[in-house]
C-alpha cells in the first residue's frame, strides 16, 4: 500500500514537472505568444466581420446575435488549436530542443506525462479564449448579449476539453511516426472536427453523412452548449444534454488516446524515431 | 537449542547479486538506403550483432568503436530508447523491454549532445527534469545549486538561458542531471566529445570523482582512447555492431601484442582508429 501510495506521489509529481516546464516555456517565449495572439485575434476579427458584411448589403437581422454567434465558433476554433498545439508538441519540440530522449527514458508513466501536457493546455487554452472572447465581444464590437450565461459555458468547454485532450493524444502520434510532416496533419485533424461540427453554422445544413459525424464530434456538444449558454441564457441544468455525450466521449477518448500513443512510441522505438535526427 | 544465523559475508552477497548490466546476444537492426538495388532499395544493416557482456556493481567500462560502430546504439537499448530485434540486456535483472520502469529508475544518461530547452536557464532545466523522477521542489530547492557546484557551473549563470553557455558548460549541467537522480548505472555516450581541452579534462576529472565517491556503475562509449584507458577498469571494441575484446586495457594491448591501445585497436579491426565510413550516417534510417 506504502509503495502505491509512493508510486502516485512521483506520478503527481511528475506530471507536475511537466505543467512547470510548460510554466517556463511559456515565460521565456511571452512576446512570441502575444504576437501569436495578435494574429489569432485579427483572424477572429475577419470572422466576425462577416455578419457585419451580411448586414451592409441590405439584409435584415439580428447583427448582435450572429456575431456572437460566429465569435464563439471562431473562440472554440482557436482554443481547440492551442489544445492540440501543446499537445502536438508532446514530440515536435522535445525532438527540435533534442530532450525526447530525456523525457522518454524518465520513469514516468505516458499516461501522467500527456496528463500534465494535457492540464497545462487547457488552464493555458482556457486563458487565453476568455481573454480572446473578451477582448473581441468587448473591446472592439461592444456586443450586446443581455441573457449570456457565462459560468455554464465555461463548464461545457472544461467538459469538452478532456474529450479534446484524448483526441489531442491520438494526433500527438503523428510526428512520433512522420517527423518532418507529422506536425501539419494535426492541423487536418482539427479542421476537420470543426468543419463536421458547425463551428459557423448549424449542423442542419451539413449533407447527411457529415451530420451523422458531428454526433461523434465533441466539438458539436461543446459549440452548442455554449451557444445556448451565451445565446439564449440556458442555465447548467440545462446543458445535460450537451454534458453526458461530452462525458461518454471523453471516458473512450483518453484510453483510446493514450493505446494510440503507446502504439506509436513503440514503432518509434523500433525504428530509431525518438532520435532529433531520426 | 541456539539457532545460529547465518552471517553473509558483503562480498558474498554482493556476488548474489545480478550484474548492473547483462547483455547477452543482443541485436538490432536497422533499415538502410541500397543504391546498388536501384532508387528505393533498402536492406537491413546489423547495428548491434550478437552482442555479449557484463558489468559488475561500481565497474566502470569503456567501449570504444568508430562512428556507426553501434556505441550509441548499445546505449540506447540499455536506455530503453529503442527496442532491440534479439537478445536480451537487464540492468540489475530487470530486462529493458519487459521491465522498462524499473530500468528507468535505476539508469541515467550524458550524451554527445547535452540536449536541453535551449531558452529555459539551467536550473530551470534541471528543476523540471527531476520531478519526472519524483522530485520535488523542496527536494531540489538546495540540491540543484549543489549539484551545479560541484561540476564547477558559475553559481551567478544559473539563470540564464543554456543557449548563452558554451558547449562545455552546457555539458557540465548535462552531468548535472543526470547526478541529480542518482542512477546506480550511468550511461556516459562520447561525453567529452567536441569539448575544448580544458572542458574535456574538467568533465573527466568529474567522471573519477563520481566513481569515487558513488556507488554507480558507468559504461563510457568514447573515441578517446586515452579517456578510455584512464577511466576506465575494462575497455571494450565495437567494431561494426560485433564486440570483438572487453578486457583490462592492459590485456587488450598484450593480447594484440601492441605497445598503445591504438595498435591494439588497429588489430583487432584491421582499421586505423580515426577512419571514418562516410557512408555510414547519410544513409541508414537512424543515426545510432
Amino acid at each position: 500500500m506504502r509503495a502505491l501510495v509512493s508510486t502516485m506521489r512521483a506520478e503527481l509529481v511528475g506530471a507536475g514537472g511537466v505543467v512547470e516546464r510548460n510554466a517556463y516555456l511559456t515565460k521565456r517565449y511571452i512576446w512570441w505568444d502575444l504576437a501569436w495572439f495578435i494574429w489569432t485575434v485579427a483572424n477572429t476579427l475577419t470572422i466576425v466581420f462577416i455578419a457585419k458584411g451580411v448586414e451592409a448589403s441590405g439584409v435584415e437581422f439580428d447583427v448582435d446575435r450572429y456575431m456572437t454567434y460566429l465569435l464563439i465558433g471562431a473562440v472554440v476554433w482557436a482554443y481547440l488549436g492551442i489544445l492540440f498545439e501543446f499537445l502536438m508538441e508532446t514530440v515536435a519540440w522535445e525532438r527540435w530542443e533534442g530532450t525526447i530522449e530525456y523525457t522518454f527514458m524518465a520513469p514516468l508513466s505516458r499516461a501522467m506525462h500527456l496528463a500534465g501536457q494535457g492540464v497545462f493546455a487547457i488552464m493555458y487554452g482556457l486563458l487565453r479564449a476568455i481573454f480572446l472572447f473578451a477582448v473581441c465581444a468587448f473591446l472592439f464590437f461592444d456586443l450586446s448579449m443581455p441573457d449570456a450565461q457565462f459560468f455554464p459555458a465555461f463548464v461545457v468547454l472544461v467538459v469538452a476539453s478532456i474529450s479534446f485532450i484524448g483526441i489531442g493524444m491520438m494526433m500527438s502520434v503523428l510526428p512520433l511516426i512522420s517527423p518532418e510532416k507529422g506536425t501539419q496533419l494535426g492541423f487536418v485533424a482539427q479542421g476537420t472536427l470543426l468543419v463536421v461540427s458547425g463551428v459557423y453554422y448549424p449542423v442542419s445544413v451539413l449533407p447527411e453523412w457529415m451530420q451523422w459525424l458531428a454526433t461523434i464530434s465533441p466539438a458539436t456538444y461543446s459549440l452548442d452548449g455554449i451557444r445556448e449558454a451565451i445565446l439564449e441564457g440556458q442555465g447548467l441544468s440545462a446543458m445535460w444534454d450537451e454534458i453526458w455525450p461530452l462525458l461518454i466521449i471523453g471516458v473512450v477518448s483518453i484510453p483510446l488516446g493514450l493505446w494510440v500513443f503507446s502504439r506509436g512510441e513503440k514503432y518509434a522505438k523500433r525504428h530509431g524515431k525518438l532520435k532529433r535526427s531520426g | 537449542m541456539t539457532e545460529v544465523q547465518e552471517v553473509v559475508p558483503l562480498e558474498a552477497a554482493r556476488r548474489r547479486l545480478p550484474p548492473a548490466v547483462e547483455v547477452r546476444e543482443l541485436r538490432k537492426e536497422f533499415r538502410r538506403r541500397d543504391r546498388k538495388r536501384g532508387r528505393f532499395g533498402r536492406r537491413m544493416r546489423a547495428a548491434l550483432d550478437g552482442v555479449s557482456f557484463t558489468i559488475d556493481r561500481g565497474e566502470t567500462v569503456a567501449i570504444l568503436g568508430q562512428n556507426g560502430s553501434g556505441k550509441s546504439t548499445l546505449v540506447r537499448v540499455l536506455s530503453t530508447l529503442l527496442l532491440p530485434d534479439g537478445g536480451s540486456a537487464q540492468i540489475f535483472g530487470h530486462d529493458v523491454v519487459s521491465e522498462a520502469r524499473p530500468v528507468r529508475r535505476l539508469v541515467n544518461r550524458v550524451s554527445v549532445e547535452a540536449s536541453f530547452f535551449k531558452k529555459m536557464s539551467s536550473a530551470e532545466n534541471l528543476g523540471y527534469a527531476s520531478r519526472y523522477y519524483g522530485m520535488t521542489a523542496r527536494q531540489t530547492r538546495d540540491l540543484i545549486p549543489e549539484i551545479l557546484g560541484r561540476v564547477g557551473f558559475p553559481p551567478d549563470r544559473r539563470d540564464e538561458p543554456m543557449e548563452n553557455l558554451s558547449r562545455g558548460m552546457q555539458q557540465k549541467v548535462a552531468l548535472a542531471r543526470a547526478l541529480l537522480t542518482s542512477p546506480v548505472v550511468l550511461l556516459l555516450d562520447e561525453p567529452t566529445t567536441g569539448l575544448d581541452p580544458r572542458s574535456k579534462l574538467e568533465v573527466q576529472e568529474f567522471i573519477r570523482e563520481i566513481r569515487a565517491d558513488h556507488d554507480s556503475t558507468i559504461l563510457l562509449c568514447t573515441h578517446d582512447l586515452d579517456e578510455a584507458e584512464t577511466l576506465a577498469e575494462r575497455v571494450g571494441i565495437l567494431d561494426r555492431g560485433r564486440l570483438l575484446a572487453l578486457e583490462p586495457a592492459d590485456d587488450l594491448k598484450r593480447r594484440y601484442g601492441s605497445r598503445t591501445l591504438e595498435e591494439a585497436f588497429f588489430a583487432a579491426t584491421g582499421r586505423e582508429f580515426e577512419a571514418e565510413e562516410d557512408d555510414e550516417d547519410d544513409d541508414r534510417e537512424v543515426f545510432a
